[in-house]
């Protein structure tokens, strides 16, 4: 493991020395796209800058405060971070979801050429169940009560596509048969209380799916779920993404989840982006104390039993007083390295660390490669 | 479904035989237990110092020298088969259901109540349309709007609505429509059977009396009910689905947020149908409630004994339909 580690760190040091970008000391050079114009040909998702602020009585709650990633369409992206990291806010952001009229939106969200926080409102609603679609952590509270599964599903279908019902359950028995669930004529008419825990996720997918989206967002879809029904659910997004070629972001506070699925990965803290890149990069070496701090927390089968899992220390930051300069701070053992106390008067930026492999941390490329080689890789 | 309906059928009827020997038991086991002789019970129903061979009537016709388990055997066999009462100058057949024999007034309490109930029945059920209505819709609106000047209004006429005593608001209404500045009703019963027109007329002022107190408490549960629902996890898939905002906060949201508010107006309404005491009594209508009021205020032991068993009847069947209707609408309780 460490081999490939050191290949890899050379090679990226490699990158980086041509480019020079670590060690100068103008950030403008390598300061990630963030207000860049998007590509909207190539890319079918592409969030610039996106702000999601909540008024409470207690002050302004920065829950998402400047995001920007892109999305292949067939790319999955893997969105990780503790609680109230942002990325559930994120995502439910993308979909237009945040209903109250306390929270204040603002960026670009560019879905397949159509820009969606200034477009109206109805249109949006259009775009959802349609071009996008998500399923949500825990399916016994996602999915209505009152209504059997195949009205629900039935449902989805109609609000996009005028057909009557027939055509519609038809539809509907069509996609439980896709989605693995057995008997899928005679459990249409069952309620979510009569499906176990990952029939009713499988019945969310289906529901999510029906209507063929080209982006869908799954908000933890695993964790309300037991470990061994977990890994058939992210093989059937997997399957299912290939079928239908769809973007998926996968939002998580589990790495394994990641590591199984995700293509790019987009690592939260505090409502900001503090790393993202290819994940075969990312997980390969890893640029921030925080992401060192989550594989460290992530159990794993290769792990000598006598290692202990080494917990991220202390809490999430409260996100109406974000903590000064890098928000990470206050938890990050190598705070007092970078020179001046910069890591708390300044924010750091997104630098890249070798082609779209980004982070933002004070230290050099250097210090944090040989941390990481000597210290942290190691360890895990 | 059947099989839950026939279940809960079972226990209703299971539930009345108890409620008839809990009251049976109130009326003719408790003052026994207190201490009292048979002579001075019986003395009781026919008011103050009666005539030895009156009591001895009353004990023959009550059968209260018999052991406790005849009495109540010729109670039941009463409400079910009707009873003979020879008291006074002519014997009197009280047909079943004989709610008992008033020897005070001489008449069986039924009729009395047969003839009283459409009253009582056309206020609770006029107001409870009103109050549904107007508290329900209040309700939806002030929770979609919530915080809102329309959301404030509303809740804050719906406190008084709360606070306000109802022989405060009837007497208001009427001073204020009837009496005094408009008179515009002289407020008085017509059958409904004789002119619908009039009926309706004349129960305005009652019904919004009435239903001003019931509205206000069903303004803020409906809201708290929807303000709960809507921030559901299901009403977010539906909102995901792209539905349109109003088919999510009816069919998606109401739906939930009404059903705890079922098992509260079963309640009310049968309370109500036992007679609206209060109303009654400020618009001197002579329903259940004026009557049940007759029986207490005249020591008519029989007259309270028999409203009293109406209203738990009401009450068993009322949650009986609840039950029903709750089984109708979520699925998880008919099929556990």
């Amino acid at each position: 493991m460490s081999d490939t580690h050191k290949d890899a760190t050379e090679k990226a040091t490699g990158a980086a020395a041509e480019k020079s970008t670590e060690a100068s000391v103008a950030p403008e050079a390598s300061v990630a796209p963030e207000a860049a114009p998007s590509d909207g040909a190539r890319e079918f998702l592409s969030v610039r800058d996106l702000r999601i602020h909540f008024d409470t009585d207690d002050g302004l709650v920065k829950s998402v405060d400047g995001v920007s990633f892109d999305l292949k369409a067939g790319e999955t992206l893997g969105i990780v971070g503790e609680s109230g990291s942002g990325k559930s806010v994120t995502s439910l952001g993308v979909m237009g979801l945040h209903t109250s009229d306390r929270a204040r939106i603002s960026g670009e969200i560019w879905l397949d050429g159509e820009e969606l926080i200034s477009a109206d409102k109805q249109r949006v609603r259009e775009l959802r169940g349609q071009k996008m679609a998500m399923i949500f952590q825990d399916p016994l509270s996602a999915l209505h009560p009152y209504y059997t599964v195949g009205a629900q599903i039935v449902e989805a279908y109609r609000v996009h596509n005028k057909v009557d019902k027939k055509a519609a359950k038809k539809r509907a028995i069509e996609m439980l048969d896709r989605v693995g669930i057995p008997e899928p004529a005679r459990r249409f008419s069952d309620y979510p209380h009569q499906f176990s825990g990952g029939m009713r996720q499988r019945a969310m997918i289906a529901m999510a799916l029906v209507n063929n989206p080209q982006l869908l967002i799954a908000d933890e879809p695993t964790t309300a779920l037991d470990v061994t029904v977990q890994a058939q659910i992210l093989d059937l997004i997997r399957d299912l993404q290939k079928e239908f070629g769809s973007a998926v972001v996968i939002i998580t506070h589990d790495l394994g989840v990641v590591a199984e699925i995700a293509d790019r990965l987009l690592v939260m803290y505090a409502g900001r982006c503090i790393e993202r890149g290819a994940s075969d990069k990312v997980f390969e070496q890893p640029q921030h104390p925080y992401t060192w701090g989550l594989l460290g927390s992530m159990p794993r089968i290769d792990r000598e039993q006598t290692d202990r899992l080494v917990p991220v220390k202390g809490s999430p930051p409260s996100l109406i007083n974000v903590p000064s300069g890098c928000a990470f701070h206050p938890r990050c053992p190598y705070a007092d390295i970078p020179a001046d106390n910069i890591t708390r008067t300044e924010r750091p930026e997104l630098r890249s660390a070798g082609g779209d492999h980004f982070s933002a941390c004070h230290m050099t490329r250097e210090q944090r490669e040989k941390i990481w080689i000597e210290e942290i890789a190691p360890k895990l | 479904m059947a099989a839950y309906i026939i279940r809960r059928v079972f226990a209703a009827v299971l539930l009345l035989l108890v409620v008839s020997a809990v009251t049976f038991a109130i009326f003719y086991l408790l003052p026994r237990a207190a201490g009292q002789t048979i002579d001075s019970m019986a003395a009781q129903y026919v008011g103050k110092s009666p005539d030895p061979t009156v009591i001895k009537a009353v004990i023959k016709n009550l059968g209260l020298d018999q052991p406790i388990y005849e009495q109540y055997w010729h109670f039941i066999k009463g409400l079910v088969a009707g009873a003979d009462y020879k008291f006074g100058p002519d014997p009197a057949h009280c047909s079943a259901p004989c709610f008992g024999y008033s020897f005070k007034t001489h008449t069986a309490v039924w009729p009395q109540i047969e003839q009283r109930a459409p009253i009582t029945f056309s206020l609770a059920i006029g107001a409870a349309v009103i109050w549904l209505v107007t508290g329900i819709a209040t309700g939806i609106l002030s929770a979609l709007k919530r915080g809102s000047i329309w959301d404030r209004l509303a809740m804050g006429i719906s406190l008084m609505g709360v606070s306000l005593p109802m022989f405060f608001t009837g007497l208001a209404l009427l001073a204020l429509f009837s009496f005094n500045w408009l008179q515009i009703w002289n407020v008085q019963y017509v059958p409904f059977t004789q002119n619908p027109g009039e009926w309706a007329w004349n129960l305005i002022l009652p019904w919004v009396s009435l239903a001003f107190l019931y509205s206000a408490l069903y303004a803020r549960l409906t809201r708290a009910g929807m303000l709960e629902t809507m921030s559901e996890d299901y009403i977010r898939t539906a909102r995901a689905k792209g539905l349109v905002e109003r088919r999510v906060v009816i069919k998606h949201g109401l739906r939930s947020a009404l059903t705890p508010l079922i098992t509260i107006f079963g309640m009310d309404f049968a309370l109500l149908l036992g007679g609206a005491v209060i109303t009654e009594s400020v618009f001197s209508f002579q329903g259940l409630g004026a009557y049940a009021i007759q029986g207490v205020t005249g020591n008519d032991l029989p007259i309270v004994m028999g409203v009293t068993l109406l209203t738990a009847f009401f009450i068993v069947v009322c949650n009986l339909l609840v039950d029903l209707v709750y089984a109708a609408i979520d699925p998880r309780v008919r099929l556990s």
